[in-house]
């Protein structure tokens, strides 16, 4: 390769990032992101719950912008305001559930309709429209020391929490029966995993914004599921193409003069297709290619 | 053997039911330790409902079930219809190390000595070599040893096994029964729900015949008489006839 080749290779992949704080910093957060909220994102899937997350991105709407009414562009008031917003509504969501014959999925799609329209409008009490759409897909490329923190602080207790709810979270979601007939932990389980899912939208929500977070945390899942046949390999896979799509999206935003955000989700889009398309497990491409049975 | 038993479970005048309306009515009696109990009775006979209680999944609604020496998450319990999701990507093994639980809980590492049970287990069900499968691969005869090798490995002292065999061949029948037998003879508690009442007499010594009220409960031969059986089974016709004035009214 002559150096030349090299050389628009490091402009193309590394430059960006070399030069730029805010892109370094831009690619920290995805990354940080990536290790967490991906391996939520596959356990939302295997519990059939994916549709929860979009959900629940919306729901924390409201709490933002409380936050921002009060605070303004206050990074920690706008989280923490997402955060109590989550868990009340996800709580409440719960309890509904409980105590009528609405399904939880139902009752939680009644209250995220309702947080949006909420969230929307408690924004434009104050806000531009600019201001709207920060909230809507984020702003990758104007993360803070503060936000970077928060969203590292938020993958750390993640990580940590998965590690030490895994075992109860695999059983709940293959065998809940057998779960209960033996410990009680199931339900501490489901509240925690619940509680994370919440976290890792409002970190997704510092870098993407409420509309996309839970792209970062839904498509990875989806992809993983074309290439590994077991939770460990899927969430390895979820990791892995998370943070490549951070990367590639950082890059292609950079290069192309694309808004960064869904830039990001744009490649986490793309990786999906491609896995649709020819995953080794299951992946389109193997049903058309006629292929012999097994003799046992 | 009449020499002193001792109970494993006593139901005091136990009512179960659902939103107050009864299944089980008023139900006394013993479960000798060591005792190998089939319970019989038609469709909505309330034997899942009892099972349920026993195992501390239902409350009941009065009258009270009295465990000796061991809590009810103690009960290895196999449902009638496993809430297992198929599709989840798990393997054999890692189902089979489930049962462990009651000892690992959720941190506990699984060592040499563990790893044995579950390959003994596996082994003792016939699906050595399939540790590496994941459990959307198998049948349902598969799935049902594979429940069973759990249960082997949970090791408890009162196995409860709510209509284990429906839905299953002949040869696999006969190899979970062994497994049956052999906990009878480990002088382990089982109480078995099943509607095959060859079955029964071949190889359960204890009989609770169920149908809403106990009708008979005792040694087998006693119990499953053609009288308690007509007894039990013109709780059903009764049943019957009602949906039949039923639909020729409509007519």
């Amino acid at each position: 390769m002559n150096l030349f080749a090299l050389a628009t290779l490091y402009d193309t992949l590394i430059a960006p990032f070399a030069d730029h704080d805010v892109m370094r910093r831009a690619l920290a957060a995805t990354f940080a992101l990536s290790f967490s909220a991906a391996p939520i994102g596959v356990f939302l899937m295997l519990r059939r719950m994916s549709l929860i997350g979009d959900a629940l991105s919306h729901a924390i709407l409201p709490g933002v912008a409380i936050g921002f009414l009060l605070a303004g562009m206050s990074v920690l008031a706008m989280a923490g305001g997402g955060l109590v917003a989550g868990f009340l509504i996800t709580i409440g969501a719960g309890l509904i559930a409980r105590a009528t014959t609405l399904r939880e999925d139902a009752s939680l799609a009644a209250f995220f309709l309702i947080s949006l329209a909420l969230g929307v409008t408690i924004v434009s009490l104050k806000g531009s429209n600019e201001d709207l759409a920060h909230f809507l897909f984020g702003s990758v490329l104007t993360i803070q020391n503060t936000a970077l923190l928060l969203i590292a602080g938020i993958a750390s207790v993640s990580l940590l929490a998965l590690a030490l709810i895994w075992r109860p979270l695999v059983l709940e979601c293959v065998d809940p029966g057998f779960l209960r007939s033996v410990s009680r932990s199931g339900g501490t389980a489901h509240i925690a995993f619940l509680a994370l899912t919440v976290l890792n939208l409002v970190g997704g929500f510092l870098v993407l914004g409420t509309l996309l977070a839970v792209g970062i945390m839904m498509l990875p899942a989806f992809i993983a599921r074309f290439w590994a046949r077991d939770v460990t390999g899927m969430i390895a896979v979820a990791v892995g193409s998370a943070a490549i799509s951070g990367y590639a999206g950082l890059v292609l935003a950079y290069q192309a003069s694309l808004p960064a955000g869904p830039a990001i989700i744009l490649v986490a889009g793309l990786l999906y297709v491609l896995s649709v398309a020819a995953g080794p497990v299951g992946g389109l491409l193997w049903l058309l290619l006629p292929r012999r049975h097994l003799e046992a | 053997m009449t020499s002193s038993a001792v109970t494993a479970l006593r139901f005091h005048d136990l009512t179960l039911g659902y939103d107050r309306h009864p299944a089980v009515h008023h139900l006394d009696g013993v479960v000798e330790q060591g005792a190998l109990t089939a319970v019989v009775g038609p469709n909505g006979a309330g034997k899942s409902t009892l099972f349920k209680a026993i195992v501390g999944a239902l409350k009941p609604l009065a009258g009270s079930i009295e465990r000796s020496g061991f809590a009810a998450r103690d009960i290895a319990y196999l449902p009638q219809a496993a809430e297992i999701d198929r599709s989840f990507p798990i393997n054999v093994y890692d189902m089979v190390a489930m049962g462990l639980w009651r000892r690992k809980g959720p941190f506990g590492g699984i060592d040499r000595k563990d790893h044995a049970a579950i390959e003994a287990g596996l082994a003792a069900v016939g699906l050595t070599g399939f540790e590496q499968r994941s459990i959307g691969t198998l049948s349902g005869g598969q799935m049902q040893r594979m429940l069973f090798a759990r249960l082997l490995v949970q090791d408890s002292r009162v196995i409860v096994l709510d209509e284990p065999f429906s839905a299953i061949d002949g040869k696999t029948v006969a190899d979970l029964m062994h497994l049956v037998r052999r906990w009878h003879w480990e002088r382990r508690t089982v109480l078995a729900a099943t509607h095959d009442i060859e079955l029964v007499r071949a190889y359960f010594p204890q009989v609770l015949l169920l149908a809403r009220e106990p009708v008979a409960w005792g040694a087998t031969r006693e119990v499953l008489t053609a009288e308690n059986l007509d007894r039990a089974r013109r709780m059903c016709e009764a049943f019957d006839e009602a949906a039949e004035a039923c639909a020729s009214e409509a007519a």
